[in-house]
């Protein structure tokens, strides 16, 4: 289990890190998905470009309606409050359920967003919580908001030398509530099941959103109606994916059954 | 024990058999400190890393090495005057199989061993390894126990008539018992193919002495006799020129208790290329070519009396023994081991029992803590509880109707087993109490009532534990290694301090303090001035290694007879210098005391060593050092026991089981050291819990392992357990020297059983029952799902809401 042979290349900024990547080069942060990968001879990039210490990547900007998170946060730096939260709580709450302390300490916002695991927790939080993500490209810099930034399994719509930089995240407004609810068997385990639920009403914002499915999270077409239980969960995601087997979507159900509970109760 | 008033403190038995010693060898294992395989690095060695086999079963066609690597590329055939491991049983009928060092003209599983590379370190050698071409034919995989015995099932051995090991069968009154059952209840047990996993896998490092012409092998083993004993015998070297040294070992539970084929591999290149070879394994290559235990599988019918008597019990048991038998355990040690342990402490008036230990294109199977007792026991308990239900008797009952009790002792069983002390019937009824199981019955009721998507489940388990069995017990098996005698050395050092030489191996059994503890019973020589020598064929008698929970035992019946005889030539001399007889000297705290008088052991050592001028003229020539060999009052073994009991709660929708309390009431009989009882107890029921809910390696049918990392291959973790609350009894073994029984394997054993019971028992209400280990949520929702198909839509609790 050692990784086959690769340069290394640390980029001073961000400037120096879209060279090094248009030269070729695989992105690197935190290292804790690809670590894991290079070491198994999964994947065998010619070098690595280490983007964890770009400056740009490690700032946080808090503005009247949202803050910015740098996407070379790390999990633990969100945990331990050190990066701002504009959610009064429900990020560090997040950041703390993911995997153990040893990922968090290294692992990084951005590195797990542009992963795009379908089962990471950031994906799916991030949309549940109308996030948008900032990417720097060669073309100049762009917003996505997160439900079109992941487009599929450890697919993103980060083009050719693209790099994540920020994640916007919105202030929420007044009486907003927030129910985020996975189902990891064990502590440091990827989600088998997850949802999270947005309850916004003075911004305007209701979100259902389900994840742990395969795919990019699903955002759920009808929340009020299952916000304010007209619509039962089973049948909205039966609904919204009939291509799939209704055993196989039980635990998703109750996913999103205990997150609305937890946002509603 | 506190010291009672008036008594001196060096009389209070603080440091001796009893005492809660904290572990010296901690010291350095908290801090990191320890010396293990991969600690070790010497000049100009070279890392070894090998091309193993992709295939479950495959015909070798060809290899092609890269140009140029003649010295750091060795394919099977350049393995000149190598053997490969044999480790057959004399049993009638046993199918004889050789492992290969590296593969023959077949491999037999994934994994195997096929071209070994070299390189200064194992990143290199890793890249070198891709750079080898290695052709297959590739050969239809026996992936399935239960297949393998079937007329068209390709054969792994081709010599052989069916994919089987060893058939065995035993009946002893079976159809005469089971007249007038009141109930009859049959069920399919599956136990998952597990890994071991230790902190450290294996690993090794061979070195050749050009001066003493001898091979070092340091191995990561518990038995590093017989690991020596297997090398000089697959290299053609005479055992003078081969030592066995282990280091620091990080967890062994049966894994390290084998001779491997790369160990023979690595050594067979130290001696090629005169150069340090070393080999550690990766996680990777643990999970793959390392998925090696506990795969079994059980048809069970019990028979018992409307009272809830057990009357008889008939099996089919089937084990997946894997590709070969590997030395010195054979295939068979686990199915045969089936049918003479499946009663456990149960009377019984009928048992007919039938195993096959059937081969596969799997990993050769290894006994892991608690051998087949982990699998024999949940096949035993749930059968039991299933009786209990279709006679409408409280689990605890059915068990108190079939234990034997204290004035039944010792009791011998079905099976011949002979149980040498105990109150079984108390550890049950302890458990209970302690568990509160009147006060979860209740709220079991109240939970099921309340609507909620969740139950409550309380399961029992009782087991016994057979170790240190000897001679008589194992001779029969015809096996490679028979143990016997257990010897050990007890040397007074100049300075008066002790040293002991013991053969058996300290991985984590804390001997270093706890054989101090029986040294200072005999010598009273403080236990921080004793050190152990162990792990080295060089310094250390001959020894089986550490195995089979046998080691306070025969080790500490070892040690103290060593110490015994070295305090009678210590105070003999003690004696002539404090002009006393010998038998009016008493030895205490360092010190030999009589008739007013005293003398420390260090004088006692110079005078011996130093200045002997002094020595009485009678003085016994052997000195301050005394050898003596060990064997129990009767060689049967010592049987703890234990009643797990434990309480869960499962989430009917996710299919999550949480233990919500654990509790273990063991008898180990006299303990040495009641902190290392606990410690060997808490290790082994987490090890059980692994078992029981988490620890899977699936195949595919093609033979593929399908969990070759620890994010597919689960692993109980902290947050996964509960306070596990341990209560000891203390019946002594009339057989051992102190009264002490082995326990070092018994928390893994009763884990799956409590813990399935609790999961039935909650969902019994529902009509879901379990029979398969893990209890995945998977698993669990699939139950439920059968129960609720069976019920019909829309009756009954579950259906309810998981319609909905």
């Amino acid at each position: 289990m050692k990784s086959a042979p690769f340069d290394y290349l640390a980029a001073d900024d961000l400037a120096d890190a879209g060279a090094l990547l248009r030269e070729g080069g695989k992105p690197v942060a935190g290292n804790q998905s690809l670590g894991p990968m290079l070491n198994l001879r999964l994947v065998r990039p010619g070098r690595l470009v280490d983007l964890s210490g770009l400056p740009e990547l490690r700032r946080v900007e808090e503005r009247e309606d949202c803050v910015r998170l740098g996407a070379a946060i790390t999990h633990a730096e969100i945990e331990d409050g050190e990066a701002a939260d504009p959610t009064g709580g429900w990020l560090r709450a997040a950041a703390a359920g993911i995997a153990y302390r040893a990922v968090r300490n290294r692992g990084t916002l951005g590195g797990s967003l542009a992963h795009a695991d379908p089962a990471a927790d950031w994906v799916i939080v991030m949309t549940g919580l109308c996030a948008t993500a900032l990417l720097a490209g060669p073309e100049g810099a762009r917003r996505v908001p997160l439900e079109d930034f992941v487009t599929g399994p450890f697919a993103t719509a980060l083009g050719e030398g693209e790099i994540l930089t920020a994640v916007e995240v919105p202030r929420p407004g007044r009486g907003a509530r927030w129910g985020y609810w996975k189902f990891a068997r064990q502590v440091g385990e990827f989600a088998k099941a997850s949802a999270a639920v947005l309850v916004d009403r003075e911004a305007g914002r209701l979100r259902c959103a389900v994840g742990a499915l395969g795919r990019q999270p699903l955002l759920l077409d009808d929340p009020a109606g299952l916000i304010e239980g007209r619509v039962d969960p089973g049948e909205a995601l039966r609904r919204a994916l009939p291509e799939r087997a209704v055993e196989d979507l039980a635990l998703h159900v109750t996913a999103l059954r205990r997150a609305l509970e937890a946002a509603t109760a | 024990m506190a010291a009672e008033a008036g008594e001196t403190a060096e009389q209070a038995p603080a440091r001796g058999v009893g005492a809660r010693l904290l572990r010296r060898e901690d010291e350095r294992y908290l801090r990191g400190r320890g010396r293990f395989i991969a600690d070790m690095r010497l000049t100009g060695m070279l890392e070894l890393a090998f091309v193993r086999s992709p295939l479950a079963h495959g015909r070798l066609v060809r290899i092609a090495k890269p140009e140029g690597s003649e010295e750091r590329v060795f394919a099977p055939d350049d393995l000149e005057g190598v053997s490969g491991i044999r480790a057959d049983s004399g049993l009638p009928g046993f199918r004889s199989s050789v492992q290969p060092i590296l593969a023959g003209d077949k491999v037999r599983h994934v994994g195997e061993p096929v071209v070994a590379c070299l390189a200064e370190t194992r990143a290199l050698a890793e890249d070198l390894a891709e750079t080898v071409e290695v052709e297959f034919e590739e050969l239809p995989a026996v992936h399935d126990m239960l297949r393998a015995r079937d007329r068209e099932a390709s054969l792994l051995h081709e010599h052989w008539d069916e994919n089987a090991f060893l058939e065995t069968a035993v009946d002893s009154g079976f159809e005469a018992a089971i007249d007038g059952a009141a109930a009859v209840v049959t069920r399919t047990y599956r136990t998952a193919r597990q890994c071991m996993a230790p902190l450290e896998g294996r690993g090794c490092l061979a070195v050749w002495d050009r001066q003493l012409e001898q091979l070092t092998l340091h191995s990561s083993t518990q038995m590093p006799h017989i690991v020596r004993t297997g090398l000089a015998g697959c290299l053609g070297l005479d055992h003078g020129q081969v030592r066995v040294v282990a280091p620091d070992v990080g967890g062994g539970f049966g894994y390290k208790g084998i001779l491997l084929a790369e160990e023979v591999c690595a050594a067979w290149l130290a001696i090629r290329l005169d150069r340090p070879v070393r080999w550690i394994e990766d996680r990777r290559e643990h999970l793959i070519a390392g998925a090696n235990c506990r795969e079994h599988h059980y048809e069970v019918t019990g028979y018992a009396a409307a009272d809830g008597e057990l009357l008889a019990v008939d099996c089919r048991a089937i084990v997946d023994s894997g590709a070969y038998s590997i030395y010195p355990f054979s295939a068979c040690l686990e199915a045969a081991q089936v049918a003479s342990i499946l009663p456990g402490p149960y009377r019984l008036r009928g048992y007919r029992c039938r195993t096959w230990s059937v081969c596969t294109n799997k990993p050769p199977i290894l006994p892991f803590r608690g051998v087949a007792r982990t699998g024999v026991c949940f096949a035993m308990e749930l059968t039991l509880d299933a009786l209990a239900r279709e006679l409408g008797i409280a689990p605890e009952e059915i068990r108190r109707r079939n234990l034997p009790g204290p004035t039944e002792m010792p009791f011998t069983n079905i099976t011949n087993k002979y149980f040498d002390s105990g109150d079984y019937p108390e550890a049950l009824r302890r458990a209970v109490e302690a568990l509160d199981l009147e006060g979860l019955r209740a709220r079991q009721r109240r939970l099921a009532e309340s609507g909620a998507r969740r139950r409550l489940g309380v399961g029992l388990a009782m087991f016994c534990e057979q170790g240190a069995h000897g001679t008589s017990v194992y001779h029969g098996w015809g096996i490679p290694m028979v143990p016997g005698f257990e010897q050990a050395t007890a040397r007074l050092t100049p300075d008066g301090g002790l040293e002991l030489r013991v053969g058996v191996q300290s991985h984590g059994q804390g001997m270093e303090t706890t054989l101090a503890q029986v040294a200072f019973e005999e010598l009273g020589v403080d236990p921080a001035r004793v050190k152990l020598v162990h792990g080295d064929t060089a310094l250390t008698p001959y020894s089986t290694g550490t195995w089979g929970s046998r080691c306070a035992v025969m080790a500490g019946g070892a040690v103290a007879a060593a110490s015994a005889a070295l305090a009678g030539r210590v105070r003999a001399i003690a004696g002539h210098l404090l002009q006393a007889a010998p038998e009016e000297v008493v030895l205490a705290d360092g010190w030999a005391r009589a008739g007013g008088g005293e003398i420390s052991l260090e004088e006692v050592a110079r005078t011996w060593y130093l200045k002997p001028q002094l020595l009485p003229p009678d003085v016994d020539p052997r000195g301050l050092e005394a050898t003596e060999g060990y064997k129990t009052v009767k060689d049967t073994g010592t049987f703890s026991y234990a009643c797990h009991a434990v309480a869960v709660e499962v989430d009917l929708d996710l299919g999550q089981v949480a233990l919500t309390d654990y509790v273990i009431v063991e008898d180990a009989g006299t303990m040495i050291n009641p902190l290392v009882v606990d410690g060997q107890v808490l290790g082994g029921a987490v090890q059980g819990i692994g078992t029981a809910l988490f620890e899977e390696m699936p195949f595919d049918s093609a033979g593929q392992p399908l969990a070759s990392t620890l994010a597919d291959y689960h692993l109980p973790v902290a947050a996964d357990l509960p306070a596990i609350r341990i209560l000891h009894m203390e019946t002594p073994s009339p057989l051992s020297r102190f009264g002490q029984k082995g326990i070092g394997e018994s928390g893994a054993i009763g884990p799956p059983a409590a813990i399935a019971n609790a999961v039935n028992d909650a969902l019994a209400p529902l009509g879901a029952e379990l029979a398969e280990i893990p209890l995945t949520p998977e698993r669990v929702l699939r139950a439920l799902a059968a129960a609720e198909a069976r019920r019909g839509p829309g009756r009954g609790p579950a259906g309810a809401r998981a319609a909905s």
